[in-house]
């Protein structure tokens, strides 16, 4: 047996462009899923400040929404949320075994579905900050 | 002018000798057959190189590494331009490029017609077997490697070793303990339950699916999609009995089997013989639950 060459993992991301639908649903379902538990531990943070008083989440709450970059930031959460659910209900369908062979239109589907969702929320979210 | 000089003179003093004229002409008529073979030599040659440049010709990116010999054991790509003729698929590239420029161009083929499963390659930037996959489909230049996540041999030749032991983990065999009363009876199979284990049975074993797999390249002891389709093939095997498909379930719902799959659909995407890998590996995971939550 000859020595063999191994060529490592450079073939893997390096090659993004060629990546399919379902290799780009996986990728986004895991991001989307990762920064979902990394907010939770915020919404905890600022939801304890109730522990506090009243008045000190209150306050919280009033000086973050007051912020332009918050208000960017839960437009991002929402499309965030969004995608992972869809591309979620895109992954029960597939477990059930019930249209395999459309999950790249179901996938774009759910990008055009929550990209349309994060548009429309918009002007709910970014409401009265430039006021 | 001057070049015909020594010529002329050759001539009027081979003229003189009467003896030798005849001599003296032959060579002369030999040696302008000579020449005129040349031209004609020539003149072929020039023709068939420009029809050569005329004819289409197709730009290849040949991975190359030979870990035996010095100067190769730095991986590297060669470019090859091979003449396109119509039909003409990257194994018959490969082969002429192999036959006509660099012999020591070292790949796996056998059957040529997509049964044997020998040349899975990657080729631009996608598993696929090389003699199904035709030029003109492609983009220049066409870019052939190894199979990704195998370890590389020499040039496009990788080790298949580990993917035959995955193969074969999962008894890729037709086993059963009701056996029919008479020795040489046949043991029938429903038209229905061969309808669906149909696909299941086209696998080549050419190793595409499991090197597109992007869950088998980082856990090695996955089965990987080629083996849990050929463990889907007998355990749906209604022959096969009740006992026998719990004890293909067992293999199959451990730690590494088809849990693993993240229905990524990579395998599904390349395989060249168009088995529905993802669909069948679904169904695995849907019978071992239904297996295992069994009340009755």
């Amino acid at each position: 047996m000859s020595q063999s060459y191994n060529r490592g993992l450079i073939e893997d991301f390096g090659r993004w462009r060629e990546f399919s639908a379902g290799m780009w649903a996986w990728v986004f379902h895991k991001f989307t899923g990762w920064v979902l538990v990394g907010y939770l531990f915020t919404h905890i943070a600022v939801l304890s400040t109730a522990l506090q008083s009243p008045e000190a989440y209150t306050t919280t709450i009033q000086s973050l929404e007051s912020l332009l970059v918050v208000r960017i930031l839960e437009v991002g959460l929402l499309s965030v949320a969004v995608f992972h659910i869809l591309n979620g209900v895109r992954l029960l369908f597939i477990d059930l075994g019930v249209g395999l062979e459309s999950q790249d239109k179901s996938f774009y589907a759910s990008l055009v579905l929550t990209g349309a969702i994060a548009i429309a929320s918009v002007p709910t979210f970014l409401a009265g900050v430039f006021g | 002018m001057s070049t015909q000089v020594p010529d002329q003179t050759d001539d009027e003093s081979s003229a003189s000798e009467a003896e030798t004229a005849p001599a003296a002409q032959q060579r002369r008529m030999e040696k302008k057959r000579q020449r005129a073979a040349e031209a004609e030599e020539t003149r072929q040659t020039e023709e068939a190189e420009a029809a050569l440049a005329e004819t289409e010709t197709y730009h290849l990116k040949v991975f190359r590494y030979d870990p035996e010999i010095e100067g190769k054991k730095e991986p590297r790509f060669d470019d090859f331009h091979v003449p396109y003729h119509k039909g003409m698929t990257v194994l018959d590239a490969l082969m002429y490029a192999r036959d006509t420029y660099d012999s020591s161009l070292t790949f796996r083929h056998s059957c040529r017609q997509a049964i044997c499963g020998s040349d899975a390659m990657f080729v631009n930037g996608r598993q696929r077997l090389c003699c199904k996959t035709q030029l003109s489909d492609l983009e220049e230049p066409v870019r052939i490697e190894p199979l990704p996540h195998q370890e590389v041999v020499k040039d496009l030749v990788v080790d298949m070793e580990h993917f035959y032991d995955q193969m074969e983990a999962v008894e890729p065999y037709f086993q059963t303990n009701d056996l029919p009363e008479g020795e040489l009876e046949e043991q029938r199979q429903s038209r229905e339950n061969r309808e669906k284990v149909k696909m299941s049975t086209r696998c080549i074993w050419c190793g595409a699916c499991m090197s597109s797999c992007n869950i088998a390249a980082g856990d090695n002891q996955y089965l990987g999609p080629a083996a849990i389709n050929k463990a889907y093939r007998f355990t749906m095997d209604e022959r096969e009995g009740e006992d026998m498909k719990q004890h293909r379930l067992e293999i199959l719902e451990q730690e590494h089997g088809v849990w693993r799959c993240q229905t990524q659909f990579s395998c599904t995407n390349v395989c060249p013989k168009d088995i529905p890998l993802t669909e069948h590996i679904q169904e695995l995971k849907r019978e071992a639950v239904k297996s295992n939550l069994k009340f009755w």
